[in-house]
Parts: C-alpha cells; sequence; structure tokens
C-alpha cells in the first residue's frame, strides 16, 4: 500500500467514526489550547512588568539615601545614628561623573493645590528640568522645568489636574497656590495613566528647590541617575557609590539600584512562571495522549474482524500498523491545529479583555504545544497499532 | 499446484492438545473444484486456513505452484495472498464504513495499483457480478446476497488461483445461495481452482472432487 493510499484510507476512518474521532481531537485541541493560552498569559506578565519597568526610564540608575542590608545592618545604627541625608550636594557631584548622562534629584510629598475656589491634596515630584526625558515623560501642552530654572516658581501639571482646575484647557501660563506659595503653571503633561504605583495623571512638578523649602527638607527622595549607555549602568554604580562614600566620610549608607538587575530578576521569575503554567499545560496534553491511546486500543479491539479481514486479502502487518498510525496523525494534527487556533483565539480575547497585558502567545509555546500534540498522539498509537499488526487473522476473522 | 505433505496443526486450551490436523497430505490440481466437509471441529476450517496462508501449519511442508511457502516470512505469505488466494467468508466480512465499490478496491489498494486504473478494474468488475446499482451502497444497505457478491468480487478482483469460499451459503436463503453457487462455478469454469468448506450436502455433492475428514485427518478422498 503506498503512503497516498494509507493517508486516505485512515482518513476516511476517523471521518466515519465521527463522534470518537471528535472527542480524541477535543482532548488534544484543549490541550494544546491550554499551553498556548497559559504562556501567552505568563509571557503577556512578564512583557507587562518589563514594559512597566521601561517606562522608567532606560539606563537609570536610582540612588536612595540609607543602605539596604539583609545582613548586619547599617552599622550605625548601634551607634544610634542615623544615615546620613542624600543632598542637593551630594546629587551634583554624582552629575560630574564621565559614566552619567544626566541626573534628575527627586523630592516627594503631599501638598494642598488651591485654585479659583478648588482645593485638593496632590502628590508632588520637586525636581529639575531632566526628570522629563529620564522618565520618559511627555508634555501636551507648554513647556516643562526650564533647564536653570530652579527657584523660578513654575509647575507642571498632570493631565487629569489640569483638566480639573482648568476645565477650559487654558492651563498654561495661569497661576495656581500650592501649599503658601503660588505657582504660574508652565505645562501640562500627557496622559499616561499608572505607571509603577504613581499615577502621572495626577501628580504635580514643581523645582527640586520649591519642593525642599515646600516639605521643610534637604534631603532627597531619590536621585534618578541616567548612564550614558547600557555598557556604562555598573560603572556608573560603582562609581556612584564610590563618590558618595567618600563624601559620607568613608560610610557606605546609600544603596544604589539598577533598573537592570531588578528587570532581570523580575524576568527570570516570570520566565519561570510562564515555564511552570507551560509544564502544568503539557500534563493535560499527555492526559490527552493516553486518551487517544486509549480510544486507539478500543478502536482495535471493535475491529478485530476488519483487521483480520485485512490480513486475509494480503495486507501485511506493516500496512496495518501504518493504517492505524496515520489515524493517530490525523487525529493528533488536527487536534493540534484546532488547539492553535483555539489558543489564539483565547490570547486574542484575553487582550480585548485587558488590553495593558500583551498576552501574545510566544512563538516557541505554539509550536511545542502543537508538537507535544502530535508526539504524544504518535507514541500513544504505537502499542495499539502494533497489538493490530500481531492479531492473529484466524482468530481475528472467528471474531472470538 | 497445491501440495501438502504430513501438515500438522496442533491448538492448545490450557493442558489439552487438540490436534486440528494430524498428518494431512493432499494435492489439488490447477483448476479442480474440491469440497471439504466433516462435522465440526472436524479440521476442515484449519486446512483451508492453511491452505489460505492464514495459518501456520506446527508441522509439514506446503508447496503452492511448486514453491515452498512454509518457511515464507509474514510479509512474503501476505503477498502471496494478494496475489494467489481469494477469500469467501460465511459472514462476508466487508467493511462497513466502506461502499460496495470501495470494499472492493480494497486489494487493488494494498497492491499498489494506482487510483485511475483501480477504477476502471473496478467498474469492470462492478459490471460482471451486477452490482452496478448498488456501488456506492454501504454493507448495512445491501442484501446477504448482495453482501456476498461483493465479498466475492473482493476476492477475485486480483484474478487469484485459488478461491477458498468457507460455508459461503451458511448466512444465505436457499434461493440467494444457489445464486451465490453459481457464481463461484462460473469463476470455476473460467480456470479458478475453487475449494469450498461447508456442512450443506447438496452444495458439497456439486463440488467435482469430494472431501470428507474427521479428527483432523482426510477419511474420504474421491479424487485420488
Amino acid at each position: 500500500m503506498n503512503l497516498r493510499d494509507t493517508l486516505t484510507l485512515s482518513f476516511t476512518t476517523v471521518v466515519s467514526y465521527r463522534m470518537r474521532s471528535a472527542l480524541i481531537v477535543l482532548a488534544m485541541a484543549l490541550g494544546v489550547a491550554a499551553v498556548v493560552v497559559l504562556t501567552a498569559l505568563g509571557d503577556g506578565a512578564r512583557m507587562y512588568v518589563v514594559g512597566q519597568f521601561s517606562s522608567l526610564g532606560t539606563n537609570l540608575v536610582i540612588v536612595l539615601p540609607g543602605r539596604a542590608e539583609t545582613s548586619g545592618g547599617f552599622p550605625g545604627a548601634a551607634l544610634g545614628q542615623t544615615p546620613r541625608d542624600l543632598t542637593l550636594e551630594d546629587a551634583r557631584f554624582v552629575a560630574q561623573l564621565p559614566q552619567v548622562r544626566r541626573l534628575a534629584p527627586l523630592n516627594v510629598g503631599v501638598a494642598e493645590l488651591n485654585s479659583a475656589g478648588r482645593l485638593r491634596e496632590v502628590t508632588v515630584l520637586g525636581s529639575t528640568s531632566d526628570l522629563l526625558p529620564i522618565r520618559h515623560m511627555k508634555l501636551a501642552q507648554g513647556s516643562f522645568l526650564a533647564r536653570g530654572s530652579e527657584r523660578s516658581a513654575q509647575i507642571v501639571l498632570g493631565s487629569a489636574l489640569a483638566q480639573e482646575f482648568f476645565p477650559d484647557g487654558n492651563a498654561v501660563g495661569q497661576r495656581i497656590r500650592l501649599g503658601d506659595s503660588r505657582f504660574m503653571v508652565s505645562g501640562v503633561l500627557a496622559t499616561q495613566g499608572e505607571s509603577m504605583g504613581f499615577n502621572t495623571d495626577e501628580i504635580a512638578i514643581i523645582p527640586i528647590d520649591y519642593a525642599q523649602e515646600l516639605f521643610n527638607t534637604s534631603s532627597l527622595f531619590r536621585i534618578l541617575v541616567e548612564a550614558r549607555s547600557r555598557a556604562a549602568i555598573e560603572p556608573a554604580k560603582a562609581a556612584i557609590q564610590h563618590v558618595l562614600k567618600l563624601r559620607h566620610d568613608g560610610e557606605e549608607d546609600v544603596t544604589v539600584i539598577t533598573q537592570d538587575a531588578v528587570l532581570a530578576t523580575f524576568d527570570r521569575i516570570l520566565r519561570a512562571l510562564t515555564l511552570g503554567v507551560a509544564g502544568i499545560a503539557a500534563i493535560s496534553l499527555a492526559v490527552a495522549g493516553i486518551l487517544v491511546m486509549n480510544v486507539m486500543l478500543v478502536a482495535v479491539a471493535q475491529r478485530t474482524s476488519e483487521i483480520g479481514l485485512l490480513k486475509a486479502i494480503g495486507a501485511p502487518s506493516a500496512d496495518i500498523r501504518r493504517l492505524l498510525f496515520a489515524e493517530a496523525v490525523w487525529l493528533s494534527l488536527a487536534g493540534g491545529a484546532i488547539g492553535f487556533a483555539l489558543g489564539h483565539l483565547g490570547s486574542f480575547l484575553i487582550r480585548v479583555a485587558y488590553p495593558q497585558l500583551p498576552a501574545w502567545p510566544p512563538l516557541w509555546a505554539s509550536a511545542a504545544g502543537v508538537a507535544t500534540a502530535l508526539i504524544t498522539g504518535i507514541l500513544a498509537s504505537l502499542l495499539p497499532a502494533s497489538r493490530a499488526a500481531r492479531l492473529d487473522p484466524v482468530i481475528a476473522l472467528s471474531g472470538k | 499446484m497445491i501440495r501438502l505433505s504430513a501438515i500438522t496443526r496442533v491448538f492448545r486450551m490450557g493442558d489439552q492438545e487438540i490436534r486440528a490436523l494430524n498428518g494431512v497430505d493432499l494435492d489439488i490440481a490447477s483448476g479442480e473444484y474440491v469440497s471439504i466437509m466433516g462435522p465440526s471441529g472436524s479440521g476442515k476450517s484449519t486446512l483451508l486456513n492453511v491452505i489460505g496462508l492464514l495459518d501456520r501449519p506446527d508441522n509439514g511442508r506446503y508447496e503452492l505452484d511448486g514453491h515452498d511457502v512454509t518457511g515464507l516470512s509474514e510479509t512474503e505469505q501476505a503477498q502471496v495472498r494478494r496475489e494467489k488466494i481469494g477469500f469467501v467468508f460465511q459472514s462476508f466480512h466487508l467493511v462497513p464504513r466502506l461502499t460496495a465499490a470501495e470494499n472492493i478496491e480494497l486489494p487493488l489498494i494494498l497492491e499498489g495499483i494506482d487510483p485511475a486504473e483501480r477504477k476502471s478494474r473496478v467498474d469492470a468488475v462492478l459490471d460482471d457480478f451486477e452490482l452496478r446499482a448498488r456501488a456506492n451502497h454501504r454493507p448495512s444497505e445491501l442484501s446477504g446476497g448482495q453482501r456476498q457478491r461483493v465479498a466475492i468480487a473482493r476476492a477475485t478482483i486480483l484474478k487469484p488461483t485459488a478461491l477458498l469460499a468457507d460455508e459461503p451459503t451458511g448466512n444465505l436463503d436457499h434461493r440467494t445461495g444457489a445464486e451465490v453457487v453459481a457464481l463461484l462455478e462460473a469463476l470455476h469454469h473460467t480456470g479458478t481452482t475453487l475449494i469450498v468448506v461447508t456442512h450443506d450436502r447438496e452444495l458439497g455433492a456439486r463440488a467435482h472432487r469430494h472431501i470428507a475428514m474427521r479428527d483432523g485427518e482426510i477419511v474420504e478422498d474421491d479424487g485420488q
């Protein structure tokens, strides 16, 4: 029997046992779809987290006061010392480092925003003109804090705040009271939404000097540093640690974190998670494979006399083995293809339901899902096929 | 063309040994019309299965057309079955999900003949066996006589030298049985060796040579 006839004959067999074939294909398809959808979810979560970090800025090095240490604790703590402040002067020294392209010192606090009878508490960021490029923020109107404008009373409003206080859309150039001082609105941020727990639509940004005055502090909350390149991130981190140690009398009392390290950790965790759920889904595929084996065994038992007849009219065992094998291939192919389609449909629906989650099934997962379906289906057919091929035609034909 | 010498076939059921064939010697020439009769368990079906290469003897030698076929591999035996032997069974053994034409086509598919030639050969056979109108019906939609005609058409489409029929009329009423017998005999007239195993004395008597079996041995053979 040639290959084409084997495929045709096994195909008609698969089609004629409609219910049985449909159930196997369904089991296979669900397994494959599970692999595709779950990896899409896992990878989507990974992409989401990576995206959130990237929106913070690229080649970012963050300096925060205090020493984050899991062992031993802060050495000064035993002597009743608090960690030294991180000051604007520190930031100025860091800015001189050759590995640093630019930096933005940051203070955060809450103050009352007040204009034309409206009053509400807002989160206030104090920073400099470089915050805009470092944090990848965009302006909808006007201009950001001007360079060297630390002493001019400018304020940049988040889009939601601008809409709230100046519903007519003419925020730029208007005066507004923040705490006890008056500010002039220089620009409005473009709508960006939530990013790492900060809703940039609801914040106000003022020059760093005003912010320190407003919150009555000389210590910075953070320094956001942008390294010159990806390769400069680690040298920049080391240089920052070195220069701040010198400035703080040899005390290592700042923590320098790189976004890369955090990102890599999240990336690893979420990749492992994706693999984990893919593995769980693959188990369901293996179960489907056992189902295929069971159904094929039943099929062989049901078709004993037919197999005996094929032998009587001159089919060698190899032909019979190939016929059953081809049936399994058809079933697994159909299951794999339908599962692939179902999985991609499922991922599409997830993307529609949760637009923030980039739930694209990774190519490897789709390929692995379909391949696992094929392999398990084919492996599962080997035993029934060889059992059929070994059937004694005399016994098979007598129907005992 | 069929030469069996000292063929023995033993079945074991528990600790009991059943000698289905006990040193059978038999020569059947090309073109003969032979009936094999005997009570149940006399070994007549086993003899037919051994002749049709469906069953392997435990001992003895089987020559078909001058070649020893006892020692052939499974695949080689399948090929001999395909090319030289046609089987007709009491219960027809048609594949239920294939149409009459597709059932007849099966041996051609196994032989690896290309589709265009298959179609013309099946068409010719459908006409010969007056099955044209039933070509696209499944076995469940055919009468017993039609089913057996399909089975005979299938058994003979590759022009075997020997046609082996095991109770070919066992599941048919008297009239259709007679039609089937007429068909088999017509094939015999074209030169095919016809070997019929039956309980039916009337059918057995129609053969030109009569073999009677009992307890795995040939007890009567009027052709010797």
